[in-house]
Order: C-alpha cells, then structure tokens, then sequence
C-alpha cells in the first residue's frame, strides 16, 4: 500500500492525482497504522510549519513518521513536509519540528520576492535513481516563503538558487524531500514519483 | 533563476470558455477541460480559471470542470469568481485547486483574505484587482472597480493590493480595465508601479493582442508572469510560441 498522510493539512487530491495518473492506487490516510504498515508514505505539506505540526502530533502520526523513516522505509515529504523533518522553524517566532534532520529552517532573504512562487531550476548533486530520466536543472514548480537548513551537507541531493542556494531535494537512505511540488511539476514531476515508488518497489 | 510565468485565463460561464471586451461582448472560446489540457502539453505554466458568471449554479459547474482538469492537468491551477466564504474556497481547494482568487468579496470584506490565509496559507490566496486609470493631474492614479468591473469604489488600487497582502495574499493578479479585451498592450505604467511596490509576485492581466506585450508586461512592467485568453484561445500564438519568442529575447522561461 502507498499512504497518503492525511493531516489537515495539503493539496491532497493533486498528490492523489497524480499517482493515480502513474496508475498507482494510494490510500489516503489519517491512521498511524496505515503509515507504519504503508510500502511507500507519501508526506504532502502546504501552509504553516508550526500549524503542520501540531496536527501531527494531535493525530499521532508524528511518532509513526519518525518510525518509518528509522526503519528505513520510503517516504517522500513534499514542501512543508519536508520543513517539519527539521529540528525547527522560524516561521511564527521559533517551533520545534519533528527533528528527524538535524537542521533549521529559514525564512528567505528579504529583496526578492516572497513567496518564491514559479518554475525554477534544481540543480542535480549527486547520482540517485530519484533523478532516472529527468535532465540537471530541470524546472520544477515552486511554493514557499521558507526553507529547510540541513547541518549535514550529504543529505543535500539537489539545490535551487533563490536569493541563497537552497536545499530543493533532500536524501537519506529511503528518505526523499523536495522544496517544489512534484505533482504540480508537470511530466517531469510525475516521472520523479515514479522514480521514488519503483525504488521503493511499490507497483501494484 | 526564477523563470516568467506564462499563464491562459479561461473564463468561463455555463461550462464554456468565454471571452470578451472590456468585461462586456462575450464569445465562445472552447471547452473548458479540452482547453485546459491543450496548454498543459504545451507547457503553460499555469492555469487561471475564473467563473464570470458567479452564479451558485456556475459554481457547481467549476467544480466538476476542475475535478475533471485536476485529473489530467499537473500544473497549478487557479480558480475565482464568486467565491464569497472560507467555505467556498475551500470547495475549490478540494476539487483540485491549488489557489483561489478572489475580488469583489475580499473589497466587500477584507476579512476574508487574512481569514483564508490562515486557513489554507499565504500561497493559497491570490488578489485579484480591476484597476482603472482615473484622469488626474498629478501623478498617475488607478482605482479598484468590484463587480466584473462595472462598479468603480474609489478606492486606489495600489493601496488597496497593499493592505491585502498585509492581511495574507500572497500574489496579486492586477488587471487592466482600461486595457482588457482590447489586444493593444498591457498597460505597463499600472504593472510596473505595482510590481515595484509590492513585496508578492505579480501576475499583469488584460490587453495581450501579440507577443511583444507580454515580453513588455515582463521588461518594462516587471511582471513576475503574463497572463492572456483570447490570443492564446484563438490561436493566434501558441504558449510554445510566446516561450520562444521571450527566450530569444533572454527572458528565462520554462521550455
């Protein structure tokens, strides 16, 4: 089963659009069983870091997250969901994230225009199957007024410029997190899900 | 780099694309969904749908053109007209849109912006503004029209987009009245003093007739992203056509 983290909080219908489009079939879910049990955890994300958060933790599904990504199953976290993978954000004053990644983030430099909304380029760092077929400096579609600060520079899988160079795709082991949205990525960005759920030998 | 957005407008009434002339003189333009996938595979960057009938029968229409669209469409979609509540946003955030925007209502009650905002986040809400050029003197000046256009309120437009990104909107889709319908240019004053005085993207509306007016949208309005309907609707350019033409000219676009 590929779960869907239902918390309240994300453009869920696109995420399931598009894995439907992939010709998955992804349960939509607010069960932290359906996580722990999932082959592939899909962790979408739009709005507030501190907002996420805490329907996370209400619902449990924080400690279930912070479990499947020990024991090495695949999740991707989209956007906000991989903001809430820090240690803590600066968005509203200081909150505590769930500290999965070692890490702060940041809100974007003031001069350019926040949010960063657009397509804008990522910039390939390493060689992963996540990458399979899509083209270094790919446009992907952009959403966010802050960003996530890796301390450990080897997680940092890909980077985007926006007034600094930030972190856009994020890897360890089984865990992918990227700063766009890959559903709102066109054909490039369903081919960076499919490359994430045939890894995580999710086909149905 | 960011890249320059290229957004169609499609909108729409009773199912069908429209599109008319200084917010009057309506056209049929398509169906909505076929359209809608035609400038996906052409790489738009975006797609703006807005329901200009606003009527509570419309509204049901727009959810179930963007249900269908949501389904084949993987770029971000946005969708106004009409939407007076929290819960009609929402309505439209559920069957796939990835923004809102709202106009009239948010004039009428300025509440709602800084309200949705904390509900859906910053990024959700567009402000959509209908600005027309009052004759002065002075410097130059545009007022907020509400009501597809047809009630001026006094109110400066630049003051007005402001105040509301202060309450929450996070991008501002900035129309022409004057310059609507008519295909002869953006009016690039009105975009510029917007673009350089708001702290959000964007988005310069109304008056696309060739390519060259949205290469000026971008350079000489400093558009974040260009929108246009009948030039794309009625294939007088393609999108690929306009990327081409703004990249030979050393904008960065997505191709």
């Amino acid at each position: 089963m590929i779960a869907i983290i239902d918390y309240g909080a994300g453009n869920l219908r696109s995420v399931t659009n598009a894995m439907v489009k992939l010709r998955y079939q992804p349960k939509v879910t607010r069960e932290p069983e359906d996580v722990r049990n999932a082959a592939a955890v899909i962790f979408p994300g739009v709005g507030a870091a501190a907002d996420a958060m805490q329907s996370l933790k209400e619902s449990g599904l924080d400690e279930a997250i912070r479990e499947v990504i020990r024991q090495g199953q695949p999740l991707f976290a989209i956007c906000v969901g991989m903001q809430v993978l820090m240690s803590s954000t600066e968005e509203g004053g200081w909150n505590e994230c769930l500290g999965v990644i070692p890490g702060t983030v940041r809100k974007l430099p003031a001069g350019l225009k926040v949010p960063h909304i657009g397509w804008n380029q990522v910039k390939q760092l390493v060689r992963h199957p996540i990458f399979d077929d899509i083209p270094d400096e790919s446009n992907f579609y952009f959403v966010h007024s802050y960003y996530a600060e890796p301390e450990d520079s080897t997680v940092v899988a890909g980077t985007t410029e926006y007034g600094v160079t930030l972190c856009s795709v994020l890897i360890k082991n089984n865990l992918v997190a990227t700063q766009f949205h890959p559903e709102k990525s066109g054909t490039i960005g369903l081919k960076m899900y499919d490359n994430f759920l045939k890894m995580a030998g999710a086909k149905e | 780099m960011l890249t320059k957005r290229i957004i169609p407008c499609l909108d729409v009434t009773a199912g069908r694309v429209v599109k008319g002339t200084s917010f009057t003189e309506l056209r049929d333009a398509g169906d909505p969904v076929e359209l809608a996938a035609f400038y996906y595979q052409q790489d738009a960057d975006e797609l703006v749908f807005l329901d200009i009938g606003a009527t509570p029968e419309g509204r049901k229409t727009m959810v179930e053109v963007i249900e269908k669209v949501a389904e084949q469409v993987f770029i971000p979609l946005t969708v106004g007209g009409g939407l007076r509540s929290t819960r009609d946003m929402k309505l439209m955030l559920e069957s796939g849109a990835d923004k809102i925007t709202i106009n009239t209502a948010a004039v009428l009650n300025p509440k709602l912006i800084s309200e949705g905002a904390k509900k859906f986040g910053s990024q959700c809400i567009v402000l959509a503004i209908d600005a027309k050029r009052v004759n002065s003197n002075g410097a130059p000046r545009w007022e907020v029209c509400t009501h597809g256009g047809r009630k001026p309120t006094g109110i400066d437009a630049v003051e007005w987009a402001k105040k509301a990104i202060e309450l929450g909107a996070g991008e501002v889709l900035l129309t022409s009245w004057d310059a609507d319908g008519h295909r002869s240019g953006y009016d690039l004053e009105l975009t510029r003093i917007m673009s350089e005085s708001l702290p959000v993207p964007v988005i310069a509306s109304g008056g696309a007739g060739n390519l060259e007016h949205l290469y000026q949208a971008l350079v000489v309005g400093k558009a974040d992203a260009a929108l246009a309907a009948s030039i794309f609707h009625y294939r007088n350019y393609s999108i690929r056509q306009a990327k081409d033409y703004l990249a030979e000219r050393g904008i960065p676009v997505r191709r």
